[in-house]
């Protein structure tokens, strides 16, 4: 009963042996934490929120559809108001619950303005289930070199496409100042010349603001 | 139903032992109960007690948009969330009638066979774990296991939830670094294998511990709707990848291997010579692989906004050729944004409902093997 | 440095009769290769579990234990204190009585049969004229023991395991016991010392046809009656949770512990003694040698809990009743052919009757032995 293949399956487990003590494939532990597995680009763990300067502007408008779109709904956003009770495009409180998360990286992918990353933080335990897990605006605020350290790709896209659409307002805001000066000029002009005189050409419309990138890459 | 014969005689005054196996039991492969009934040593009658792991996935789903619940699919069979999301992108691209780029489509279907042999890899370490061999075959199979999960890692972002595919395409194009490894990985996996192999497919113990036992007949896995490796080990020919033609498998040249005597040696080995067959695709898609759009455009407006998804009202049935089994979603319509009807036909499921007639008039250690080359993962089977 | 340890063991007798008084210098001397025994056995037993922890991590490819000092050294004291500090739960329902014996009981013949084994030349505690005998009488007792603790778990799964591990210990019981008996006929005595007398320089009888025969069958129910991989049945873990130890925590558990691991020590060093020539050696002094014998054995038994898969129950006893114990009657018949031949026809005539034996044993066991199946494959173009 005991026959050649019990000698074969020796033989494999001796070179095992044999062959850990000198080749790196045959013993892949990584003794951690005095040694670290370098991480991943797109390793996605917990959201974060981003500001461009200061953290008392983020780039979130407070529009409720990263929340809406949460499968696991941990996300709960309350609009800031400004003195009188009219809306501001800011977020007043923002809590992202981290015991409910599951890290799929829908609120990142639906965010219009480009607010809300994945970030790659995973050694986040704590003592407090409710308190402390409980994720508020100021944890979760982190500046846009963060997001440009952890995943360098991503973010000069975005930057580039978020730099792209600055211009093209600005280019935008300056054909529409140019347009409304010549207007005022034309008015002017108008208001002391003969009525008989051929209209100015009418101004050209405002350049339309490029649009947004139709495919996701 | 399978003979089987009480060892002792009718004259005799025994009782038998109504015995518990589970749900804390180091290999039950999860949370799952077998009330046993023996008779000495052998099964007389065997129930099996699942749902410890319930978590309402379809119920949950009908409250969702049909992108929120594809993070849900990575969840059911946890070690393969690959093919999930692959069986649920099928079903809903069939219901509403999206189109599938063709880079997309060999994305796809290089990320299924590396499913294939991360789950393969994974059942044959735990098969022999279940036998006694302490967990040497498991570090072997897991440090091979690592390399793929660092795969999908890389391209996905995370190692086991992918949540990688989308309607109309996949979520992101690889990356630069994944193609030089897969061709690597190409390379060394059946190095691997063969040593897997000459550990013990020839072993003369796992032979005689695993031939002739937990034998499941043609016409009875035909009948009971078994799918998947087993049905191929009883000695059916078939395999949806070939039998459906889905998503480009047309273009691949590749073997299904099929089993003569049904036992758990036969489903163990199966398994080893799908995951060549496996190496064999992946080696033809990586080098015939086009460059292009990874995500229709319709797909690609649905993912950046779920909520304005709504398909027409109908029904659809999408299924793959899952690592264990056919994986089948059936969703239903009513022309809102979230489905009206959602349900997953689960491999692990069906194929336990004849763990009783196998498992009659063996032993417990029989038990427990057979149990293993079901190959069930309770996510799957509680859902 | 061959009789080093005799030597201080000479010294220590001259200063207790030089200082203490009469009566207390005769229980020193005699006290001296207990305490010796009572030191070596447990903190043996401790680096065994270390060494193979180590050992089985390196052949899966990882680091063993190796952080509670400097390459883990100093687990086996942590194992010792966590053991000693965790709480000890009875069932309600289990025999307190027995409960509380059986381990006690176990460790009791491990530690016994330190006494007949020569560590070296003129190294063995006592020189008893019937020590093979008392060897395999004692490690048959373990067998009750173990049945008394299963009982007293008052548990099926418990109960499961004792069984299947009192039919497994009887099986291989014979074999064991029957496999000695060739060289007890070429040697004429039971005494370990004339056994290893009898095997001068490199003459040891593994190197004699009915010798590798003998050897072979003594080492695999050797693994048997210590239970070790492939024949632990009676612990399976992946089976029925612990077998017969699921009820034992704490000290208790420790204890089965250390009983296992002294058996395993001791039935290497007795295969070491009787097959392998205990302490002759050429170079070496004489302890060296069978530290090294004894080691290597124990380092092959760990290699196979590494490796193999375990046994069922009937196959295992099908392959002590219907193999071992026939090769065992032939191996002592052949032995003492070679005994009374005495010149070089007596190998080759050992060898042959041997080849032939195993040959037909294999026919009639054909039906067990499983072979290799070739798979067809569909839709091949």
């Amino acid at each position: 009963m005991f026959g050649i293949g019990v000698l074969k399956g020796m033989a494999v487990t001796f070179k095992n042996f044999v062959e850990s003590y000198y080749k790196k494939e045959r013993l892949t532990t990584i003794e951690y934490p005095e040694k670290r597995l370098a991480e991943k680009e797109r390793f996605r763990n917990f959201p974060f929120l981003i500001f461009d300067e200061k953290p008392e502007d983020p780039r979130c408008v407070a529009c409720d559809i990263c929340a809406k779109e949460c499968p696991p709904q941990c996300i709960t956003i309350v609009r800031a108001q400004d003195a009188q009770g009219k809306p501001l495009k800011k977020p007043a409180t923002f809590d992202i619950d981290y015991s409910i998360c599951m890290n799929c990286g829908v609120c990142e992918e639906v965010c219009p303005f480009d607010a809300i990353f994945m970030d790659h933080e995973f050694e986040l335990a704590e003592y407090g289930r409710f308190e402390d897990l409980n994720y508020t605006i100021d944890r979760l605020l982190k500046p846009k070199e963060h997001f440009m350290k952890i995943r360098p790709t991503d973010a000069t896209r975005i930057e580039a496409e978020l730099k792209k659409k600055e211009n093209a307002k600005k280019a935008a805001a300056e054909k529409a100042a140019a347009a409304a000066k010549a207007k005022a000029e034309a008015a002017k002009t108008q208001a002391s010349q003969v009525p008989d005189t051929k209209p100015e050409t009418k101004p050209n419309e405002p350049a339309q603001p490029a649009d947004p990138p139709a495919e996701a890459k | 139903m399978m003979e089987h014969t009480l060892i002792s005689k009718p004259d005799f005054d025994t009782q038998t032992l109504e015995v518990s196996l589970g749900p804390q039991h180091p290999s039950t492969h999860g949370v799952f109960r077998m009330n046993v009934v023996l008779d000495g040593e052998t099964i007389v009658k065997l129930k099996p007690v699942m749902g410890y792991l319930h978590r309402n996935h379809e119920k949950l789903a009908e409250n969702m948009s049909y992108l929120g619940s594809m993070p849900y699919t990575d969840r059911l069979d946890y070690i393969c969330s690959m093919t999930n999301n692959f069986a649920y992108a099928l079903a809903v691209e069939k219901l509403a009638g999206i189109e599938v780029p063709e880079r997309a489509q060999y994305i796809r279907i290089i990320m299924a066979e590396l499913t294939r042999l991360v789950n393969h890899t994974l059942l044959i370490g735990f098969l022999l774990n279940d036998l006694g061999a302490f967990f040497t075959p498991v570090l072997y199979a897991f440090r091979e296991r690592e390399k793929i999960l660092d795969l999908f890692e890389e391209v996905a972002g995370s190692r086991m939830m992918c949540n990688y595919f989308r309607f109309g395409g996949v979520k992101a194009d690889l990356t630069p670094d994944f193609l030089p490894r897969v061709k690597e990985l190409i390379q060394n996996y059946p190095r691997f294998l063969d040593e897997f192999e000459a550990l013990l497919s020839e072993n003369e113990i796992l032979m005689a511990r695993t031939q002739k036992v937990g034998v499941l007949p043609k016409e009875l896995a035909v009948s009971a709707s078994i799918t998947g490796p087993m049905l191929r080990a009883s000695g059916v020919p078939y395999d949806i990848r070939k039998v459906d033609h889905y998503s480009l498998y047309d273009r691949f040249k590749f073997r299904v291997p099929i089993g003569e005597h049904g036992d758990v040696y036969d489903r163990y080995y199966i398994r080893v010579l799908e995951m060549r067959e496996s190496i064999k695709i992946l080696d033809q898609a990586v080098k015939e692989i086009p460059s292009g759009d990874v995500i229709s455009k319709v797909g690609a407006g649905f993912a950046k906004a779920p909520r304005n998804f709504k398909p027409k009202a109908g029904e659809a049935y999408g299924r793959i050729e899952a690592p264990k089994g056919e994986l089948g979603f059936f969703v239903v319509s009513d022309g809102t944004n979230k489905p009206y009807r959602y349900h997953v036909r689960a491999p692990s499921f069906i194929n336990l409902t004849i763990l009783e007639d196998m498992c009659l008039g063996h032993k417990v250690p029989d038990a427990i093997i057979i149990l293993g080359s079901i190959d069930i993962v309770l996510g799957e089977v509680d859902r | 440095m061959d009789q080093l340890f005799v030597h201080i063991d000479q010294a220590i007798i001259h200063w207790a009769q030089a200082v203490l008084p009469d009566w207390m210098a005769v229980i020193v001397a005699m006290k001296i290769p207990i305490v010796a025994i009572a030191i070596f056995g447990p903190v043996t037993m401790m680096y065994l579990t270390l060494i193979e922890r180590k050992l089985l991590a390196r052949i899966q490819n990882r680091f063993g234990p190796n952080r509670v000092g400097k390459f883990g050294l100093l687990q086996p004291l942590a194992d010792g204190v966590k053991m000693l500090t965790k709480e000890d739960i009875v069932p309600e329902k289990a025999d307190k009585i027995a409960h509380l014996l059986a381990p006690i009981l176990i460790v009791i013949p491990a530690l016994l049969v330190f006494a007949v084994l020569p560590f070296g030349r003129n190294m063995i505690a006592v020189d008893l004229n019937i020590g093979v005998l008392f060897f395999l009488a004692m490690s048959g007792t373990t067998t009750l023991f173990i049945f008394t603790a299963a009982w007293a778990s008052h548990n099926k799964f418990s109960l499961l395991g004792g069984m299947r591990s009192v039919a497994q210990m009887i099986s291989y019981e014979i074999p064991f016991v029957l496999s000695v008996v060739p060289v007890l006929v070429v040697v004429g005595s039971f005494s370990t010392v004339a056994i290893v007398e009898a095997q001068p320089g490199l003459h040891w009888f593994v190197f004699t046809p009915w010798g590798a025969v003998g050897f072979f069958i003594f080492f695999i129910c050797a693994v048997a009656e210590v239970n070790r991989t492939p024949f632990d049945l009676p612990e399976a873990e992946s089976e029925l949770v612990a077998g017969f130890h699921t009820e034992y925590s704490g000290m208790k558990f420790a204890l089965f512990y250390m009983a296992e691991f002294m058996n395993v020590f001791t039935v290497s060093a007795l295969v070491a003694t009787v097959f392998l020539g205990g302490w002759q050696g050429p170079i070496l002094p004489s302890w060296v040698w069978f530290l090294l014998k004894t080691y290597t054995l124990i380092l092959i038994m760990m290699w196979f809990r590494g490796t193999f898969p375990r046994l069922r129950a009937d196959q295992l006893m099908g392959f002590a009743w219907k193999f071992l114990l026939e090769l065992t009657f032939v191996n002592i018949i052949v032995a003492a052919i070679w005994y009374e031949m005495r010149s070089p026809l007596n190998h080759l005539t050992a060898a042959a009757i041997l080849i032939v034996t195993i040959i037909v044993l294999f026919q009639f066991n054909k039906t067990e032995i499983p072979k290799k199946r070739i798979y067809k494959y569909a839709y091949a173009d």
